[in-house]
């Protein structure tokens, strides 16, 4: 051990050079103004941080080109039908990004929420067994996230990549799901009957409930943030000026406001809406406030470090995966809800791709360790309303496929090219 | 305290055993005269005892603060994160380690310097009131002034009290910061010197030469930690 006072550097703290410092308090005094902030925001794009940027700018491309292309595209009918064709995405998607973080990926989604659906929808059967909607709903979410937890588990366990066990899932799931539809009937079709059930995807709130629930999220976003800048400001640290606090506030209020106000010209704001952003406050406060969410971006960014610390990577590993599981089996249901039914097909389709496209696309890296819930909510808005455009223009499948495919390559191209441009610079 | 030896000497693994982080087939650790079980991380961590790798094991993508508390992190109510209180902390570590190279503690990692990078690992390890901390290479990859920086900050480290083992390949870093030296050769300690009676020569020669109780290879090579 080395004994204290007897090294030959004593006192040789080297100071740094006058011009360090003065850079340093630059960059360490508090942006007062929102030019400064702005300014700031201008280096980390260039740095290659783009943020929510490039989905922005591929809304803004979509909106006019459809908006053009087709006067339907921008009826408020057609926008509630976006609401609707869009939530079971991001809600799968919500279950991807936290998959996506810690650098795996889950290719059974799709056909898990089918199982999910089945499940469900056969107890829900009148009088065979004819469960109530909560019994039901309760027992098919169960049941996917279980097999979260069991192709995890395999993962983990077994050293397996997460690639190869979910594609095997996704061949099972499909199985399970024919299996399971054409064992009770003959034309593999099963309706539902359940209203609460078939309300999900199929109600609407009244146009006051509507004002109610935005007013309620954006109340609730203003009084978050303002407590957690006046809780930074009295430890004595750099808080976001209130300028720029008003401006993200006004924004969400904007949005918020003008979707439920054109929600309500039509039939009102739909109820899996209201899930889905219930689904969506409730995972971003759990990826970027709690010591789970953390850790989740710890495993995606280092998991050896993350080992190092004392972090149960392995644990984590599985309830990721049972987060998609169960994310997996809340989408399915609304689906199925949508379409008031279940049949042999249930889950698949370009369902998974979409899914799993709106994570992507929405900003969360394929490499792990980078992304945020909401991009989830942005990737599926992205990918729903491309689809709901082109079939306004009643495209034929093959061309949709193909466009889909370029978005998606686009995405993940934005996504590598940042990357670079990020560790280029040293900026992660 | 400095470790010393040859590629391959086991310095590494002797510090993974004490980490917690392999388990050690056979032998004993004593710490503080009492003889400790380590069965992980927590283990060595909880008797006060942390290393900082050579690899560094921090996470890119968190900011400083998050890889200062990785795995400890300050809470409310358990699992909503308290990033004030974890934010302020980190700054007065910085701050009594006289770490002034670092702009902000809401960095990320991925944008450190080399040198920045070695600063924040050990002062995460300092900050949990640890007793004994193990420097694996921590000037490896480094230049010149950089170097120079954490050597620094290896000294006031020992001056605060506080037992430092660094491992090392460069004798010269060695002979400027350490007391005792301590050579390893094929999982064997094979000398253990006063830097202020030895020379380089007599460490490079019980690096290269140094003789061996056993020959290594036949079901040995376990090694013991103190």
């Amino acid at each position: 051990m080395t004994e204290p006072g007897d090294g030959m550097n004593k006192g040789a703290d080297v100071a740094p050079p006058p011009e360090s410092v003065a850079v340093q308090e630059a960059l360490e005094a508090p942006a007062e103004s929102l030019s400064e902030d702005l300014s700031r925001w201008w280096l980390k794009v260039r740095a290659g941080d783009l943020g929510a940027l490039p989905i922005v700018v591929g809304l803004v491309i979509i909106a006019v080109v459809f908006g053009v292309l087709d006067d339907y595209f921008f009826t408020e009918r057609n926008f509630t039908n976006l609401l609707l064709q869009m939530a079971a995405v991001a809600t799968m998607a919500i279950g991807i990004v936290f998959v996506l973080l810690i650098g795996e990926i889950d290719l059974s989604v799709g056909f898990v929420s089918g199982v999910g659906a089945v499940v469900m929808t056969l107890l829900l059967r009148p009088d065979d067994p004819g469960w109530p909607w909560w019994a039901a709903i309760g027992v098919a979410l169960a049941v996917t996230t279980l097999i979260g937890f069991g192709q995890a588990l395999i993962i983990t366990k077994a050293g397996v990549p997460s690639f190869v066990v979910t594609l095997a899932g996704y061949l099972i799931w499909s199985g399970v799901v024919l299996v399971l539809t054409t064992q009770f009937t003959t034309t593999g079709t099963i309706r539902i009957q359940d209203p609460t059930v078939v309300g999900i995807a199929n109600n609407f709130l009244s146009p006051l409930w509507g004002w109610v629930v935005g007013g309620v999220v954006v109340v609730g976003y203003a009084l978050s943030q303002l407590q957690t800048a006046r809780s930074r400001r009295s430890s004595g640290l750099i808080a976001k000026p209130l300028p720029f606090l008003g401006l993200q506030v006004a924004g969400l209020a904007l949005v918020t406001f003008a979707g439920v106000s054109y929600a309500n010209q039509d039939r009102g704001v739909p109820t899996v809406t209201v899930i889905l952003g219930f689904a969506l406050l409730f995972w971003s406060f759990v990826a970027s406030r709690t010591r789970f969410g953390r850790h989740v971006y710890a495993v995606g960014g280092n998991a050896e470090a993350a080992r190092r610390a004392g972090i149960s990577v392995d644990r984590l590993r599985i309830v990721v995966f049972m987060i998609a599981g169960f994310m997996a089996g809340v989408g399915g249901i609304m689906l199925a809800s949508r379409l008031r039914s279940v049949a042999t097909n249930t889950g698949g389709g370009s369902l998974l791709l979409n899914v799993i496209a709106a994570a992507v696309i929405g900003g969360t890296s394929l490499f792990g360790g980078s992304g945020r819930v909401v991009s989830a909510l942005l990737g599926a808005l992205v990918i729903t309303s491309i689809q709901n455009g082109m079939d306004l223009l009643g495209l034929a499948s093959g061309t949709k496929f193909v466009i889909t495919g370029f978005v998606l390559l686009g995405a993940v191209l934005v996504d590598a090219i940042s990357k670079r441009s990020r560790s280029a610079r040293g900026v992660a | 305290m400095a470790l010393v030896g040859d590629n391959g000497a086991g310095k590494s693994t002797l510090i993974k055993g004490i980490a917690g982080i392999h388990p050690f087939d056979e032998g004993e650790i004593f710490f503080d005269g009492e003889r400790v079980n380590i069965h992980g991380p927590r283990d060595a961590a909880k008797l006060g005892i942390e290393v900082v790798f050579q690899d560094l094991a921090l996470a890119d993508n968190l900011d400083v603060v998050g890889n200062m508390f990785l795995g400890r992190e300050r809470t409310r109510w358990g699992f909503v994160l308290d990033e004030s209180r974890m934010e302020n902390a980190a700054q007065e570590i910085m701050e009594s380690l006289s770490v002034t190279s670092l702009r902000s503690v809401r960095q990320t990692v991925a944008g450190l310097s080399g040198g920045q990078r070695q600063a924040v690992a050990v002062a995460k390890s300092v900050m949990w009131n640890s007793l004994e901390l193990i420097l694996d290479e921590p000037t490896a990859a480094l230049g010149v002034a950089q170097t120079r920086q954490v050597l620094d900050l290896v000294r006031r480290l020992a001056e605060k009290d506080l037992g430092v083992v660094i491992i090392s390949h460069n004798l010269h870093d060695v002979f400027e910061v350490a007391d005792r030296i301590t050579v390893l050769r094929l999982g064997q300690r094979v000398a253990l010197l006063e830097r202020s009676k030895s020379t380089q020569e007599e460490v490079v020669h019980a690096i290269t030469a140094g003789a061996l109780d056993h020959v290594p290879g036949m079901a040995d090579a376990g090694a013991d930690g103190g």
